[in-house]
């Protein structure tokens, strides 16, 4: 038994001294705890998914053989906690960050990476601000609230209605959509008769929806994420508004469709940054997913593939690991992901950023010409 | 107009009577041993939870049957898992502390609570789960323009009875008798032949009981169910009980309804009556300012008793 333990101790040391790899840590952060626990996950995956599979094919950068490691933070979707795993991450010396989910924990700890000169790149913070910064090594793989929210209100004012109320859950990306909705829908020559706050952990929404519905909307704008959508749908419901709804990526789920169980309708919409996953320049993602990981992907996982893509890449290409080296050529990258082409603008925003408007249908969002 | 008013005093009814029921388990525990069980909040959630997952048990073990059996049958497996974590929070976390400071146990209610949404997570993993629909909401209209669904009128009439219950079980019976005895003063009470410990761990079976029903409510009225929903639910409750008085059976129930058509007058009229210079994003905070001008003129709540020592 002893003699066995030997050997194989042995053979342990042995393997580890033949294959000397370098690791390279990944950092990923994103709410794993609370209520968009489920998102936060899913992006994690994401990245996840990116790291195996550049793994598996054996990378080498600068003459050695390279293993990714991904390093996963709860940022809880709030914002003191993200700059503190952000701090963590730069700590645990990860040399790029996929993250974080939310714009209101990304614009604060983007600070932490620029001051760290770490690059990161949001697979889903859409709030405009957060390229705005002037930081150097700030990125995002989707499409900015100022794209989507301008297509939600055109959209809403041109097809759906000119009576338009808007309702935000106050969080950075709820209000920055909102703001940009409201452009939208004046742009498209709608009116905006209501507009509504709620919260990030909020059930209830009878109060302000029987405010909304003394203004006899015909469209009813929800922007703010899945786990309030489905419950607000219902409401609606429940008081007998027979307004259209829509509702911004944070609610393009299939999450929200078993949320809102009967009280979907075909006359609710989503829109999403982006293309749909049937869409996607690579159409076996959803497959690969699935089977890694064992669950549907909730929206982002894609965006934040993508993004560890881009650093991976781009650390190949600039043959160096370090920030400083890959940097200059992660501005310059061009490829193609599973998004489609992975490119940024001077700000950092991804280039042609694509948003899709999808319409409920039969137990499904589809996508609709608009 | 009024058909708006009236809605939203429905509303409030509605979102009151669950903070009733909730604030009950808060005000109960706080009259008996000082303590504020910030945990009270989880066992909402604890409740929600065990009910769904014996519904979908029994839909899977014997489908077809009328959808208000599953929905007892959730309620009667959920009852007594509550009253049992209950049991074990008080026995595990609070017995010990009885004497500390009073700091201690305060300190180990938010563990406990930490803990229990960290076990349910495990559990019940991170998603949000769909409720299934046992009960209707398809809106009734009672009059033109204001709708109530079944579900919602279940939430206030079970509410109501289960405070009727309480209030006679706490005047009318023996126990209750005892249970206001050690309110008053647990050593003596115990001198009195009174077992103190028995008494007080079932305030906390009770009131978990109480919270387990409330969470089947809250979690049929809107269709989810959350590792994390018993929080908003838990503090909204606990500052029901402390606007009626704590310490106090009647002052939290109509500290919970008070709250609730606070709640949803201010959020639907704050901005007409502030000409727009406040907006529904300050529903929380409207709630909060009525909070703190009763506490200015009463100190110890709407109904609370003008005692030196703990109600």
């Amino acid at each position: 038994m002893k003699a066995k333990l030997l050997v194989l101790a042995l053979l342990g040391l042995g393997t580890s001294v033949v294959y000397a790899q370098e690791i390279v840590k990944i950092g990923h952060a994103g709410p794993l705890t609370g209520n968009i626990a489920h998102l936060g996950k899913d992006n994690e995956n994401g990245a996840r998914m990116a790291i195996e599979e550049e793994n598996a094919k054996g990378v080498k950068i600068g003459g050695k053989a390279v293993k990714f490691e991904l390093i996963g933070e709860d940022d809880q979707a709030d914002p003191k906690t993200g700059t503190t795993v952000a701090q963590r991450l730069v700590d645990a010396g990860v040399k790029g960050v996929v993250g974080h989910l939310n714009s209101g924990t990304t614009i604060p700890a983007s600070r932490i990476y620029d001051q760290a000169g770490i690059p990161m790149i949001s697979p889903s913070a859409t709030n405009p601000k957060l390229t705005l910064q002037g930081y150097q090594g700030v990125f995002r793989t989707i499409a900015n609230d100022v794209q989507q929210g301008s297509v939600i209100g055109k959209f809403s004012a041109t097809q759906l209605g000119k009576r338009v109320a808007i309702i935000d859950d106050r969080t950075a990306y709820g209000q920055g959509l909102a703001d940009e909705v409201e452009k939208g829908v004046k742009a498209g020559g709608g009116s905006v008769i209501a507009r509504e706050y709620t919260n990030n952990q909020a059930t209830d929404f009878m109060a302000i929806l029987t405010k909304i519905k003394a203004t006899n909307p015909d469209v009813i704008v929800y922007s703010g994420m899945d786990a309030q959508g489905g419950p607000m749908l219902k409401q609606i419901k429940e008081l007998g508004i027979g307004a259209k709804w829509i509702t911004g990526d944070g609610g393009c789920t299939p999450e929200l469709i078993k949320l809102a169980g009967d009280a979907i309708s075909s006359r609710a919409y989503c829109t999403q940054a982006g293309l749909p996953l049937e869409q996607m320049a690579d159409k076996t993602f959803k497959d690969r997913y699935q089977k890694r990981f064992g669950t549907e992907v909730q929206i982002y996982a894609p965006y934040s593939y993508d993004a560890a893509m881009a650093i991976m890449t781009a650390m190949q290409k600039a043959d160096s690991v370090e920030p400083a080296k890959y940097l200059p050529v992660l501005k310059k990258i061009d490829f193609k992901g599973v998004t489609g082409t992975v490119a940024f603008d001077e700000k950092g925003d991804i280039k042609n950023g694509s948003v899709t408007v999808y319409e409920y249908r039969n137990g499904n969002w589809m996508p609709i010409k608009h | 107009m009024i058909q708006t008013l009236l809605q939203q005093i429905i509303n409030g009814l509605v979102v009151g009577s669950v903070y009733a029921v909730v604030a009950l388990g808060y005000t109960m525990v706080y009259g008996i041993l000082g303590l504020i069980n910030f945990a009270h909040g989880d066992i909402v959630m604890v409740g929600a939870l065990t009910a769904l997952s014996s519904i979908l048990f029994l839909q899977e073990a014997i489908p077809g049957l009328p959808p208000v059996i599953y929905f007892l049958f959730g309620l009667l497996v959920a009852i007594p898992v509550c009253m049992a974590v209950g049991y074990t929070m008080e026995r595990a976390a609070y017995r010990r502390l009885r004497n500390a400071p009073r700091l201690a146990p305060l300190i180990t209610a938010i563990g406990v609570s930490f803990l229990l949404q960290t076990l349910a997570m495990i559990i019940w993993g991170r998603s949000y789960h769909s409720y299934p629909q046992l009960i209707s909401t398809a809106p009734l209209q009672i009059f033109t323009g204001v709708f109530v669904t079944p579900v919602q009128l279940l939430t206030i009439g079970l509410s109501a009875a289960l405070m009727l219950a309480l209030v006679v079980l706490v005047t009318r019976t023996k126990l209750g008798r005892a249970m206001r005895a050690t309110a008053e003063n647990h050593r003596i009470a115990g001198l009195m032949g009174v077992d103190t410990n028995r008494i007080i761990a079932l305030t906390f079976i009770i009131g978990s009981g109480l919270a387990a029903v409330a969470g089947v409510m809250i979690a049929s009225n809107y269709g989810v169910a959350h590792y994390s929903m018993g929080f908003t639910p838990g503090i909204k409750a606990f500052t029901a009980a402390v606007l009626g008085g704590i310490g106090n059976l009647a002052g939290a129930m109509v500290g919970g309804v008070v709250l609730g058509l606070i709640e949803a007058i201010g959020a639907g009229y704050i901005e007409t009556w502030t000409g727009g210079w406040l907006n529904s994003s300050y529903q929380d905070i409207f709630a909060f300012i009525i909070l703190g001008i009763v506490l200015i003129f009463r100190p110890t709540g709407l109904l609370g008793e003008r005692v030196a020592d703990r109600a």
